[in-house]
């Protein structure tokens, strides 16, 4: 049974992981880890060929090269999202190898990638370091996975690669165009998913980078997001995404009226709080409550005519809309939701390419996240503390990935809007099933029942003194949805196993999410 | 005894209802299995409620399966009662939930009836958070948007939202069958604080009336406190015809509403958008109303993606007199209330007819003026209506006169 220590904010964590010791969250800004980043080998001209051809003929041939073999750490990034028909190419060919024991660090895993759960069974794969979304992070909750889970935000991905605690041995970059050479874009090709940044970190420190491709052009590729000199192959499949699960042709807006209430009352939040004015910034993400929060936000910024200086966020053609409007001057791009967004990444340059090192890198010298005036997020579960979850659902089973979330609570106002329950189960809580954001991060927990503002924001306190918005404590709204659902829930039956530990920004561990029984 | 009834919902997209099914037997007690969405956290809650609802409806020996997806409480009881009841016909006991303080605020007479927002009876989800979109009005559906065989699951699940649900500062609306089987979803509706009673497909002063006695005696027998008012609905040429004779019908209607989805089918004409064929209807609801003293209130609009066309279809209602409009989707609420309330000219000007009155009264002039023009008294009275009308919608403090208050609406 693994050593449990109890760490800053009273959680009880794996002391180890996987054979390697960890260490548990002291607090926000309280871990300063010493010495040099991580580095790949050096190379030499003279082992690739002159002629700039490093095309392999299929992926076994290239993992071979690669020197692929039993225990090592294959990278892999998320932007075809779950139209991904790589990641599983490569295990696929990894076990005809007749490898075993492999340490998968995806930057997420998606539903697409069930069918792992075969080789993870059969001992190919051991076990997987990265958001784990749909089926993956079922067969991790009960408890099936060999080794430990480890899930990161994107920055935290970034960091683990870049201090040297992850060692990517050989990374595999899905590359929707590219050429012989190894330069890669996402902003074109029939797999088009617009940025690769997640796939920057290990371009630059793993020991061997394969990229893969289905649209192969003459070098140069332009633009490279990848740079062909961090690439030692390049591999040709016949299809390396299937498009319509990559990008949306169109993200929609919430129909569901109290989300929209959400969206609304977020935004006006916003807006009595003093946060939009000229030359502010936000992000928001790609689901129905924030993309209808920025349009509300958009509504007033029209109205009284003010302009952003940059947006940040999974772009979606929302946000290009209110670029090409003149209602920002940028959009800081972290990942490309939708085929408007794809198409204003190729053709504007104000929609910039950013990458988990720009935007959320904790162990750099500052980040963009921190940059941003107000940060609107999703969560599963909010605390009277204001702690959030946002991985694991309040019976206890791991559903979700981090992302950027953790990342996002550097920014200067970040703001919750959740449902207060979903069906009968609440999302205010005594005490979240797993802790992912500390409640001294988060600001603003808006609800359909009304606003609750963390105590220890009384600046925003003073500045909506006297606003007609439904200011609440969040004790008296947590209150209120028992009465309706009939008390509080039950505490989810978890065994002792920890079958997954959740790293904060700075690598440290803040939550391990338990196994469930039945 | 045998028999076994079933009630409620469930399948692929049911969210925050159940399925409840109960088979009545001559012995061996209660049997009762739950599946539950939300087992883990409360799948004890929902045995021990079942099983304290069995008791209370008397079954001692019974199977009784639970199917749940999330269903809140009143709603368990209220399957729970339904398919006890189609299991028995005959059950005499009824499960009611606690009446709750936020359910037993009284009627009110004179008020904003500006948005009514309609809710299909037989679907709790859209109950819970009706309130939080702060319509003047919720009104729980039991006639068009209750399929025939759930008329009963309606009455059940109505009754108990009206003791339990928190609509906030919404008037509690039930909008009733026609005929016979509308006065008996009175007796589930009317002991428990409903304020107004919607009165479908009226023709004849006399239906008025029928409802206005029935619910008398209920609320006599049940010793409740406090009224219940009566909005018929004029959905026929008939209707439309005798507007004034119903209004007048009987003291406790408030208010008189048009239906124009039948009132079109019944003469015959095309409903259109620019609603020609329907403007004597709509002319002559709005003066039987005014007329026996109620308040006008037109029908829906009932394209929910059409912001700009609500806006002109509640412009011309105004501009005919009506006080307001019926809502199907809670989008449609802040357009309404903007629609119907004073334009800042409006309210500017009502403002400086009501001073210059006031002021030409303190100096005991018999004649008004404001500027040039003699004002009449008629202008006065509208002028007044008009702040009365910004205040209940928080447009105009109530001390405008010395706060400096310009009467700005937002």
């Amino acid at each position: 049974m693994t050593k449990l220590v109890e760490n800053a904010a009273g959680r009880l964590v794996p002391a180890e992981i996987n054979g390697h010791p960890a260490v548990p969250y002291r607090g926000v800004g309280r871990y300063r880890p010493q010495g040099r980043k991580a580095a790949p080998p050096i190379r030499s001209c003279a082992d690739y060929p002159a002629d700039g051809d490093k095309t392999a003929p299929d992926l076994g041939t290239a993992l071979q090269r690669a020197g692929l073999r039993d225990g090592m750490t294959i990278g892999s990034h998320h932007h075809l999202r779950n139209g991904d028909l790589v990641a599983n190419q490569v295990f696929r060919a990894a076990a005809e190898l007749g490898v075993k024991d492999l340490r998968w660090v995806p930057s997420a895993a998606f539903p697409c990638h069930a069918p792992l759960i075969e080789l993870l069974e059969s001992g190919v794969i051991h076990h997987i370091e990265g958001s784990m979304n749909g089926p993956l992070g079922d067969y991790c909750s009960q408890g099936r996975m060999r080794g430990m889970g480890v899930l990161r935000s994107h920055g935290g991905r970034w960091q683990a690669i870049q201090d040297g605690e992850v060692h990517i041995d050989i990374a595999v970059i899905a590359a929707p165009t590219a050429d012989p050479f190894g330069n890669a874009t996402g902003d074109r090709g029939p797999a088009a998913c617009g940025l690769l940044g997640f796939a920057l970190a290990d371009s630059l420190y793993a020991d061997h980078v394969i990229v893969v491709t289905d649209n192969l052009v003459p070098f140069p590729c332009i633009p490279w997001q990848i740079q062909g000199n961090n690439v030692d192959q390049v591999v040709v499949l016949d299809r390396i995404g299937d498009a319509s699960k990559i990008v949306s042709g169109t993200t929609e807006i919430t129909k569901s009226p109290d989300r929209l209430l959400i969206a609304e009352l977020t935004a006006r939040f916003c807006d009595e709080a003093g946060i939009v004015r000229d030359g502010f910034s936000f992000q928001a993400g790609a689901g129905g409550t924030a993309l209808s929060f920025a349009l509300f936000l958009r509504d007033i910024m029209r109205e009284r005519r003010i302009k952003a200086r940059f947006v940040r966020g999974g772009s979606t053609r929302y946000l290009v809309d209110m670029l090409e409007e003149g209602l920002t001057d940028y959009i800081l791009d972290g990942q490309t939701f939708d085929l408007a967004g794809v198409r204003s990444m190729r053709e504007n340059p104000g929609h910039v390419n950013t990458s988990p090192f720009t935007s959320y890198n904790w162990h750099g010298k500052g980040n963009f996240a921190s940059l941003l005036d107000a940060v609107v997020l999703g969560a599963t579960e909010v605390d009277v503390d204001f702690n959030a979850n946002v991985v694991t659902h309040s019976d206890g089973r791991l559903l979700h990935g981090i992302g950027g979330w953790m990342n996002c609570l550097a920014g200067r106002c970040t703001i919750l809007p959740v449902p207060s329950f979903r069906d009968r189960i609440p999302v205010l809580v005594d005490r979240v099933t797993t802790l992912c954001g500390p409640g001294e991060l988060i600001d603003v927990v808006v609800t359909e029942r009304g606003i609750a503002v963390n105590p220890l924001r009384q600046d925003l306190l003073a500045k909506l003194r006297g606003s007609s918005l439904p200011l609440r404590d969040i004790r008296d709204l947590k209150a209120e949805v028992e009465e309706i659902v009939g008390g509080p829930p039950a505490p989810p039956e978890l065994g002792e196993k920890v079958v997954a530990a959740i790293k904060w920004v700075d690598g440290t561990v803040i939550d391990g999410v338990r196994e469930v029984k039945g | 005894m045998a028999g076994r009834g079933e009630a409620g919902s469930r399948g692929a997209g049911v969210r925050s209802d159940c399925w409840i099914s109960v088979e009545l037997r001559d012995g061996g007690g209660l049997e009762l299995t739950v599946a539950s969405k939300v087992a883990s956290m409360y799948g004890e809650r929902i045995r021990t409620q079942v099983a304290a609802g069995c008791r209370a409806l008397g079954l001692e020996h019974a199977r009784v399966e639970v199917d749940d997806q999330g269903a809140v409480p009143f709603v368990l009881d209220a399957r729970l009662e339904c398919a006890a009841r189609r299991a028995d016909p005959g059950l005499a006991r009824v499960l009611l939930p606690e009446l709750r303080l936020c359910c037993a605020a009284p009627a009110v007479r004179r008020r904003l009836r500006r948005s009514r927002l309609y809710l299909p009876g037989n679907q709790p989800k859209l109950f819970l958070n009706a309130g939080l979109h702060l319509p003047d009005g919720v009104i729980l559906d039991l006639e068009d948007a209750v399929a025939p065989a759930e008329k009963d699951a309606a009455r059940v699940l109505v009754r108990n939202a009206l003791r339990v649900v928190d609509f906030g500062a919404a008037e509690r609306m039930v909008r009733i069958n026609q005929g016979e089987r509308g006065l008996e979803d009175l007796d589930w509706v009317a002991p428990h604080n409903p304020h107004v009673i919607l009165v479908p497909k009226v023709e004849d002063p006399a239906q008025v009336r029928a409802v206005a006695a029935r619910v008398a005696a209920i609320r006599k027998k049940a010793k409740a406190a406090g009224e219940v008012f009566l909005m018929p609905i004029i959905e026929s040429a008939l209707g439309a015809w005798r507007a004034f004779e119903i209004a007048a019908a009987d003291p406790s209607v408030i208010a008189l509403a048009v239906g124009l989805e039948d009132y079109t089918a019944d003469i015959g004409a095309p409903r259109t958008l620019e609603g020609r064929e329907s403007f004597w209807a709509r002319c002559q609801v709005v003066n039987g109303a005014v007329a026996a003293g109620a308040q006008p209130i037109d029908t829906v609009f009932s394209d929910v993606a059409d912001e700009d066309g609500l806006r002109a279809s509640c412009a011309e209602a105004k501009a005919l007199g009506f006080v307001g409009k019926g809502c199907i989707h809670p989008r449609q609420i802040a357009v309404v209330h903007a629609a119907f309330a004073p334009t800042p000219d409006e309210l500017a000007k009502a403002q400086r007819i009501v001073l210059a009155f006031e002021q030409a009264e303190a100096q005991g002039l018999g004649v008004v003026a404001l500027g040039s023009k003699m004002i009449d008294a008629p202008v006065v009275k509208r002028a007044q209506g008009v702040l009365a009308t910004a205040q209940a919608a928080g447009l105009l403090s109530a001390d405008w006169r010395g706060s400096g208050d310009e009467g700005v609406a937002r």
